[in-house]
């Protein structure tokens, strides 16, 4: 069978994705493949570039590694950019010189940056931000640079000003043509807004400016505007639009817009009819689509449209593209920009409503058709969470509620806003990178029996590009097996088919005392690292014993395996506890002289005490055991666990105080040291209600009156900060410690695995007022159980470090290499860092 | 079979009671970090590279192991990326995967085939 061969000029995401999806149609066998690329790398995702100075490696960036196109039959030629395309001969030629003949061309040439002619702009220092080969050169310049200035407040120019800030420039700025930023998604408030964000951050905006020279003799030096004013500068981004890459088909003379872009009807083809345009470099109804989800829309038309001249049928449903909702909502240097819609529509063609937090960095606008019945559109900024069903409602044209503030405000008073992820209709689109709608996922679930997120992602590929679609898919299979009156049950995972709480109470109920034990009696298979830790921690909350004893040492999370937490490039750390933050100098110097033995960059915590970093596995036992012979014992940072109580001096020194906080929070640290639970605890007590030491934000926290104590729970700081709520007010110190310990132990009894107390509350049926009936009312009847659990577990404490350091068996555990325990780990490297040593980066360390 | 047997180096790695049952140990071996695992639970012993090819840490013998629908894994304790002690391969969706090595237990003693 002769195979139709495919050139596709351009290796970004579009060009990638056309491959993607070639590759895994029906006609693929059909098919010869080859790619040019001007890039010397493969396809990688230029959405998230930013993230190359941050969290991301260039590996993970990457769309598929090279093996992939191998393993399919790609030929992929990079660093070779196509400059001669024959038409009549049907031929290319690249610039190294290569030729190919193909039967059908696809040019995904993208765009690339638009470079205004200002004066001085070749200047040193001036740079563009579109590949990776752009941020290498920004990275060298930034070490010399202090203050970077982007030109261009769009969504590139935003992600640019952000690299700049990951590039370690302390003052970035924005300068925008127009009166406000992102002027084609937000409005003048929502701007106004998002400076506010973007300024705390470090990043200074300057709308309305048209910029009429850089200055400077080699290198820029600054920026002079048409109304005189001056911004001094040492490196300048231009991020000021983009330009199709349309120079080859002009050359061939391929029907061009007039503003640039290469003009295809609605099945991707160009004027010449063998030749197709997809992406940034494709102009559609005189628009270009500078998004990557109408890309990879236009991408499969154009397969179609191949598909259907082959083999006269198409491949899949996507056979005509007709432009492209351009709602977006990203998270632009963590702060949440949506729109959606017709974003800008004003009375009186429409009825807008508006609401602005400025203390919280909030705008949410939307615009209601007149009649009261349609979302016409609408903008977010600083809360995006409801953006999936506002789009939603927006684009099938849902009912609204009568009340439509409701959309944006929530609920008040009784009535639901809006009908949720399975009042949509089936057409309604949840993915838009991978063209998913709600009906395809329903009918996977169905008729092909998936039930999980991750069947789901795998069947449809929802969730696989920018992800953003997550929450509303994970809804959509909540809701689907709702309907199909399937109980979502929290079970542990595939090994045990109960839920924590069940699992503890048998544990307990058989006196289980091992991984291995459990897993026999109550599980099935050979365990996981899910259920491991979760089987560890309920041993540990039932009886107390050591954890690495009697072979529970490999069923524990790494860090409570090795009794300390895993840092990177494997070294670890070590917190001794230091009791409600008191120390004595003494003991101040013991620290300060291990630190130095044993190499060990040393920080205060939050939690008022001293972390050591970057100890080798095997120095863990010596280390501790000099700690442990000063008087010191472990602080369980690594355990899931009580980790501190932090204090304020109270009355022992403040004016103000009218407590011994102090005392107090060494008391309440001692009792609990060493308590493991579903997820790390925190406490504290403040001497007076100044709350110096922060309790209203810890699991427990407790704040002195003139009488006594108040108690509260539930708080957490974190990603999702809550306030902790009162529980009881003016308690004797006896009182507050019977109430914490029934609190805790029915926290330990009830939780889900890795549960932090702030979630357990809010789920808990009834909250916190169902809570005071347990822990004050007694209303279950258990308070003396859980009490006298406590008190078992109080006086079963031992300091797990001190046992491991007496015991030889469990010392030998500690080494890198089992059969060279004195090597240690070559492959860890610390580097300086100011007078002390860091991890070395790990997207820096060779492969 | 034999024939093959014969080709593969076998270097002694540690003694059976250095790796913790249903658990990881490191030994170096040429230069090179292999991590041992005693899956007892299975009766089966198995061996990897160290390196978790996620973010270049050596790190696979301190993690856990287990099973996925029967197929034997480890997860690095670093982000819990899972590899499969059979194949190598990566079983949380990633297209990176591990070298494994033959094993064989001898007087005690345990052999890795390099």
């Amino acid at each position: 069978m002769k195979k139709s061969k495919i050139v596709v000029i351009g290796n970004g995401m579009v060009g990638y994705k056309f491959c993607e999806k070639a590759v895994n149609s029906a006609i693929s066998e059909k098919l010869d493949i080859h790619v040019f690329g001007e890039e010397p790398r493969p396809a990688y995702d230029r959405v998230h570039l930013s993230a190359y100075f941050g969290e991301k490696t260039l590996e993970e960036l990457t769309m598929a590694p090279l093996s992939w196109y191998n393993e399919h039959n790609i030929n992929l030629h990079l660093g070779d950019p196509i400059t001669v395309i024959d038409k009549e001969a049907k031929e290319i030629t690249s610039l190294n010189g290569k030729k190919e003949t193909y039967d059908y061309l696809v040019l995904a040439t993208g765009s690339g940056a638009f470079v205004p002619p200002i004066e001085g702009v070749e200047l040193n220092g001036i740079f563009v931000y579109r590949t990776i080969e752009d941020l290498d050169l920004m990275k060298e310049h930034a070490k010399k640079a202090s203050r970077g200035v982007v030109i261009g407040g769009g969504l590139l120019g935003l992600e640019a000003a952000k690299a700049l800030l990951d590039l370690g420039i302390k003052d970035a700025h924005v300068v925008e043509f127009a009166p406000r930023l992102m002027p084609r998604q937000i409005d003048g408030p929502g701007s106004k807004i998002l400076e506010g964000k973007l300024k705390s951050l470090g990043i200074t905006t300057h709308c309305s400016k048209n910029t009429a020279r850089f200055s400077g003799g080699s290198s820029v030096t600054g920026l002079e505007f048409y109304d005189g004013q001056f911004l001094e500068a040492d490196m300048v981004v231009i991020s000021a639009g983009i330009k199709p890459r349309d120079e080859l088909a002009k050359k061939i003379g391929l029907k061009t817009g007039t503003r640039g872009g290469i003009e295809v009807n609605e099945i991707m083809q160009t004027s010449s009819p063998d030749i197709f345009a997809i992406g940034e470099c494709a102009l559609y109804d005189s628009m270009i689509y500078g998004l990557v989800a109408p890309g990879y829309e236009m991408a499969e038309v154009a397969l179609n449209s191949i598909s259907k001249k082959i083999t006269d049928d198409f491949v899949s449903k996507k056979i005509e593209f007709s432009g492209f909702d351009m709602s977006t909502k990203l998270k632009l240097i963590g702060v949440d920009v949506a729109s959606f819609g017709n974003a800008f529509i004003e009375e009186p063609e429409c009825q807008t409503i508006a609401y602005e937090n400025k203390a919280k960095g909030i705008y949410k606008r939307i615009n209601i058709d007149n009649h009261n019945k349609k979302l016409l559109g609408g903008i977010l900024i600083g809360d995006a969470e409801q953006y999936n069903m506002l789009q939603q409602i927006c684009v099938n044209e849902m009912p609204i509620p009568s009340d439509p503030e409701n959309l944006i405000l929530g609920a008040r008073g009784g009535e639901e806003g809006g009908g949720g992820v399975m009042g949509l209709p089936d057409s309604a689109l949840i993915c838009s990178c991978e063209a998913v709608t709600k009906g395809d996922i329903v009918s996977q679930m169905t008729e092909n029996g998936r039930t999980t997120l991750d069947e789901i992602k795998k069947s449809t590929k929802a969730c696989t590009g920018c992800a953003g679609c997550t929450p509303l898919v994970k809804d959509l299979v909540n809701g689907v097996l709702k309907e199909q009156g399937v109980i979502v049950r929290n079970v542990i995972c595939e090994h045990f088919d109960y839920t924590r709480q069940e699992l503890l109470s048998m544990t307990k109920l058989r006196g289980l005392k091992t991984y291995d034990e459990v897993l026999e009696s109550l599980g099935t298979g050979h365990g996981c690292e899910t259920c491991q830790p979760a089987v560890s921690s309920i041993l540990a909350s039932l009886w107390n014993d050591n954890v690495l004893a009697k072979g529970r040492d490999v069923s524990q999370d790494s860090n409570d395996r090795f009794l300390a937490n895993i840092q990177r490039g494997g070294t670890y750390s070590v917190v001794p506890r230091i009791p409600g933050g008191e120390i004595t100098p003494e003991k101040l110097i013991v620290i300060g002289e291990v630190a130095k033995k044993y190499g060990l960059y040393t920080k205060i915590t939050g939690g008022q005490r001293i972390d050591l970093f970057g100890a080798h596995v095997g120095d863990l036992p010596n280390i501790w055991e000099e700690l442990i012979n000063a008087g010191f014992e472990s602080g369980h940072a690594y355990g899931k666990a009580l980790r501190t109580v932090k204090s304020c001096v109270g009355t022992t020194w403040c004016r103000y105080g009218v407590q011994d906080a102090v005392s107090f929070a060494i008391e309440v640290e001692n009792r609990y040291k060493g308590l493991r639970s579903p997820h790390k605890l925190k406490s504290a007590v403040s001497g007076c209600t100044r709350e110096c030491a922060e309790a209203q934000s810890k699991d427990f926290g407790i704040i002195a009156t003139e009488t006594g104590w108040n108690l509260y729970l539930g708080g957490n700081g974190g990603s999702k900060p809550r306030h902790a709520d009162l529980f009881a007010t003016d308690l004797s110190s006896e009182t507050i410690i019977k109430y914490i310990d029934r609190y805790l132990m029915f926290y330990i009894r009830t939780a889900e695995p890795l549960q932090r107390t702030a979630t357990w509350i809010d789920k808990m049926e009834g909250g916190i007022e169902y809570l005071k009936s347990v822990v004050i009312d007694d209303v279950l009847g258990i308070n003396e159980e859980l009490e006298n659990e406590m008190n078992s577990l109080v006086g079963k404490y031992k300091c797990e470090w001190k046992e491991v350091v007496e015991t030889p068996e469990l010392r030998k555990r500690f080494t890198h290499f089992v059969n060279a325990p004195e090597v240690k780990d070559p492959s860890i490297e610390l580097v300086p860092m100011r007078e002390q040593v860091k991890a070395k980066d790990w997207n820096e360390v060779a492969v | 079979m034999n024939s093959i047997l014969t080709d593969i180096d076998w270097k002694i790695a540690c003694h059976i009671s250095d790796v913790p049952a249903n658990g990881g140990a490191c030994v170096l071996i040429n230069d090179e970090q292999i991590a041992i695992y005693n899956f007892e639970r299975r009766g089966e012993w198995f061996a990897t590279q160290n390196l978790c090819p996620h973010k270049q840490q050596m790190a696979l013998s301190r993690g856990m192991i287990g099973t996925q629908n029967e197929e034997p894994k480890v997860a690095c304790p670093f982000h819990k990326k899972t590899f499969s002690l059979k194949s190598g391969s990566c079983l949380s969706g990633e297209e990176f995967s591990i070298k494994t090595y033959p094993v064989k237990i001898e007087d005690d003693l345990v052999y890795i085939g390099v």
